[in-house]
């Protein structure tokens, strides 16, 4: 499945300043983990040694994945997951 | 029945011919009081527009003084005001538009000993801190209080914005369980941020704010909104309640409130 990825703006330098990018997979982990294999960079920053960082949240079309059935959740042709980290700034 | 001077219906005029708002709604933003949280980048744009739109009392929570690197997005103050605190500043700058606004001066810093009795003369909070460990303090005094938060946040080129309601809806923390840990997001400070970027995102905060005192339209409850300055667009994607949330989720009451250690640092 070709699945398009919202990519955050402190990320879009590991994948050539580009807002969305595609990658493929059967599950949001699989897209997840082809975009971390496409982009190494990103990879990182999504994970760390426990699995997905909490404080980074995956959205399957306007779903948080948490609702869903989290990294195994299914994805189809077309489906946007958006990468929305948690900010503070003010 | 309610009553506003001459002056006030001249002064509230393009309000008051909206059907939406007229003399009823103006009264409710009249006698509303709004609390916001953090003079700087959000709370700045907030605050003009909540004290010309006429709420009637305005709280201000800040323990910083005017810098000059505050100047770039901080608009409620002006050169003339380095070194004044920052809720002074921002006080002369509400009567200068509106003298009718009554602005409450809290010069502290937000901890847990003294946030439920400062939020608590409050109607509605709007949430312009500047790190994580104040939001998670202010989300859980907003639930322990049944307080609705409008929150705001910013960072280099992108904002987001979202109603928290504890008794409709999702709270902060249903959206951001826990705090990033050391080394894992920047803040302004560090990462800079465009000016005119907390500017639309405040202002965001303020219709919302606005839309609540008067009940009107479809607020962002439930929904966190994110805008992108780079791109020029905005998507929303839907925030839930979380049964195990550990401020609102069910067997998760917050019987005291913790002061969260500071954290800052850099993503991406």
């Amino acid at each position: 499945m070709a699945v398009l990825v919202r990519i955050p703006i402190p990320l879009r330098r590991f994948v050539e300043g580009r807002s969305v990018v595609e990658a493929q997979g059967r599950t949001v982990s699989q897209v997840l983990g082809d975009l971390g294999f496409r982009y190494p960079g990103v990879q990182q920053r999504l994970y760390d040694s426990s699995g997905l960082r909490p404080f980074v949240n995956i959205y399957l079309n306007d779903e948080d994945i948490r609702f869903l059935s989290g990294e195994d959740t299914p994805v189809k042709d077309g489906d946007l997951i958006s990468v929305v980290p948690a900010i503070a700034g003010g | 029945m309610f009553s506003m001077t001459e002056e006030q219906i001249r002064r509230y005029s393009r309000h008051i011919i909206l059907p939406e708002v007229g003399g009823k709604g103006q009264h409710k933003l009249l006698s509303s009081r709004v609390l916001l949280v953090g003079m700087g980048g959000l709370g700045s744009p907030a605050a003009l527009y909540l004290a010309a739109a006429g709420v009637g009392t305005l709280g201000l929570v800040d323990f910083d003084t005017v810098e000059l690197s505050n100047l770039q997005r901080q608009v409620i103050h002006t050169s003339a005001d380095l070194g004044k605190p920052k809720t002074s500043s921002a006080r002369e700058t509400i009567e200068a538009i509106n003298p009718g606004v009554r602005v409450i001066e809290h010069r502290e810093r937000l901890g847990s000993s003294n946030v439920l009795g400062i939020i608590t003369g409050y109607d509605l909070i709007l949430d312009g801190t500047d790190n994580f460990s104040t939001r998670f303090l202010l989300n859980d005094a907003c639930v322990l209080a049944g307080k609705v938060c409008v929150y705001g946040a910013v960072f280099r080129f992108e904002g987001q914005v979202s109603v928290f309601d504890p008794k409709q809806g999702p709270c902060y923390r249903c959206f951001v369980p826990e705090m990033p840990p050391p080394g894992a997001v920047p803040s302004c400070q560090e990462a800079g941020v465009l000016g005119v970027l907390p500017g639309t995102i405040g202002l965001l905060q303020a219709t919302e704010a606005i839309k609540l005192i008067l009940g009107i339209g479809r607020p962002l409850i439930g929904r966190l909104l994110l805008f992108d300055a780079l791109e020029m667009e905005t998507h929303e994607v839907r925030l839930r309640k979380n049964p195990n949330c550990p401020a609102c989720g069910q067997g998760a009451r917050l019987e005291e409130l913790r002061d969260y250690e500071y954290v800052c640092e850099s993503y991406g």
